[in-house]
């Protein structure tokens, strides 16, 4: 048993026991809590399981996004916590619940355990074909360039899921909103923290960005350090959120999927088929396409895991 | 040189260690929560910088040295402005709220 | 070196998963609100050791990424406590 090894089965067992302490602790904020320091330790699962990607995305949204959405969700829902917690569900529902779970746990163990041997996998041909786009990174690749619709289409869903919560908001919030900038400090510690953290977090934001081209990285995690630096200037009260009415949001919101089709139907245009690069523009093409991914990424998180519009 | 180097980094990194188990000692056996914030964000910030010492003497290429500084850095703003706020809370809500 | 490495990584684990259960069993909100902050220094910690331990720089992006978004959850947290008072109720 190597000290590797040893250190895997630790990090194994505390997530377990964390995971156990967020379903069974009562107070919604703790519950709250528990399940981010449990995304956290997640991404630590990722780095040993050697899925940098997968790590930077876990960091990225489980400590700021989830964090900040759940615990607005927390919030609202407080005046019902009192009656909710007094309604238990029955033994028989909380058993059968458990039942199902482990089940499920068990189909997923028994599939990772009885893998065939060797492991049907496409990764060769994925990396074989990386001379396609120029790119190094493979997981860019394949997100990009070899399932490109798929990347396409869940933007796509991004902005619906956005347009539903929208859509279930109240008219008042439609308009102008309330300016927070009276109840903010502006002296205050946090006032400090959103002036001088924003710059660092663009920084490494592109940074994340220009780099997933070669090394982990890439559009999505660049665009939601964007929305949590946005979100940091929100909850600081530095500034408001656009309405929804504004113009140029909602440019921002569609350029994602939008320059995404076009390079598509581009693609279709010049007869290769949708959503193919000519090889010689593949990188150009790849980069502009990132880009307003980012930008849209990074408004779309922000709205939806946006400051709560009231105090709590 | 490569062994004044080893030697080097384990020292920093058990320095670090140590120090960790000292801010966690902290937590554990600290009356209330204000000493508890010190506990954890003064030891284990230092137990971070020391460790990023240690590691610092392995890196080969200037950029990621200039990444693991700026961990450091960013670590303790960010403990720096949460101990403030924390802080803020328990003084307004006393200390056994 | 790397066992080495590795064995610290484990330690500090070791400290944080001590010190969480320690806090989240605390008797006060503020206990819960150190959480994200312990486990965000104490991972930042075991993630570079593992950078080194296996010689892979990205993990080095992964840890940046942790320092910059560890203090979120406490922020909100401690903005929810507070509304719109947050800080010094009272200016001399």
């Amino acid at each position: 048993m190597t000290v590797a090894f040893a250190f895997e089965v630790g990090l194994a067992a505390l997530l377990v026991a964390i995971a156990a302490w967020a379903i069974a602790v009562r107070n919604a904020f703790t519950a709250v809590v528990v399940f981010v320091v449990y995304g956290l330790l997640l991404a630590i699962v990722w780095v040993t399981l050697s899925a940098i990607d997968l790590a930077l995305t876990e960091a990225a949204i489980g400590s700021g996004l989830t964090g900040a959405l759940l615990l607005g969700a927390a919030a609202r829902l407080r005046p019902t916590e009192t009656p909710s917690t007094a309604e238990c569900p029955s033994a028989i529902l909380r058993l059968a619940a458990a039942l199902l779970s482990a089940t499920v746990a068990a189909a997923l163990a028994a599939g990772v355990l009885f893998l065939p041997d060797p492991t049907p996998t496409l990764a060769p041909a994925a990396a074989a074909n990386a001379a396609a786009t120029g790119l190094g990174n493979p997981i860019t690749n394949v997100l990009m360039a070899f399932r490109a619709m798929d990347t396409m289409l869940e933007k796509v869903v991004l902005l619906l899921a956005l347009v539903g919560a929208w859509s279930i908001a109240s008219d008042r919030l439609s308009g102008e909103r309330s300016d927070p900038r009276r109840q903010a400090d502006p002296d205050g510690v946090l006032a400090f923290f959103a002036r001088l953290l924003p710059p660092v977090g663009i920084v490494v934001g592109i940074y994340i960005l220009w780099v997933g081209a070669d090394h982990p990285g890439g559009a999505f995690q660049a665009g939601t350090i964007l929305a949590a630096m946005w979100l940091l200037v929100l909850m600081a009260g530095l500034t408001v959120a656009p309405p929804m009415s504004c113009r140029w949001l909602r440019l921002i919101l569609v350029a994602g999927p939008v320059v995404f089709l076009v390079v598509g139907l581009g693609g279709l245009w010049m007869g290769a088929a949708f959503l193919a690069y000519p090889p010689a523009f593949a990188k150009p093409l790849i980069l502009a396409i990132e880009v307003a991914m980012t930008l849209t990424i990074a408004v779309t998180l922000g709205l939806l895991a946006g400051a709560p519009e009231r105090e709590w | 040189m490569n062994l004044v180097l080893n030697i080097l980094t384990v020292c920093a990194v058990s320095a670090g260690a140590f120090f960790f188990m000292a801010g966690t000692i902290g937590l554990l056996r600290f009356p209330d929560a204000l000493t508890r914030l010190h506990a954890l964000t003064k030891a284990d910030n230092l137990g971070l910088g020391l460790i990023i010492l240690g590691v610092l003497l392995r890196v080969a290429e200037p950029l990621i040295a200039l990444k693991l500084v700026s961990v450091w850095l960013l670590v303790q703003l960010s403990g720096a402005i949460v101990t403030q706020l924390i802080a803020g809370v328990v003084r307004q809500r006393g200390l056994n709220a | 070196m790397a066992n080495f490495l590795f064995g610290s990584a484990a330690f500090v684990l070791a400290m944080v998963a001590l010190g969480l259960f320690r806090i989240l069993f605390g008797p006060t909100e503020a206990d819960r609100m150190m959480a994200a902050q312990l486990v965000g220094t104490g991972g930042v910690a075991v993630l570079l050791l593992m950078a080194v331990a296996t010689e892979t720089p990205p993990i080095v992006d992964v840890a940046l990424m942790l320092a910059l978004l560890a203090a979120f959850v406490s922020i909100t947290f401690v903005k929810g406590a507070f509304g719109s008072k947050i800080e010094n109720p009272r200016r001399p």
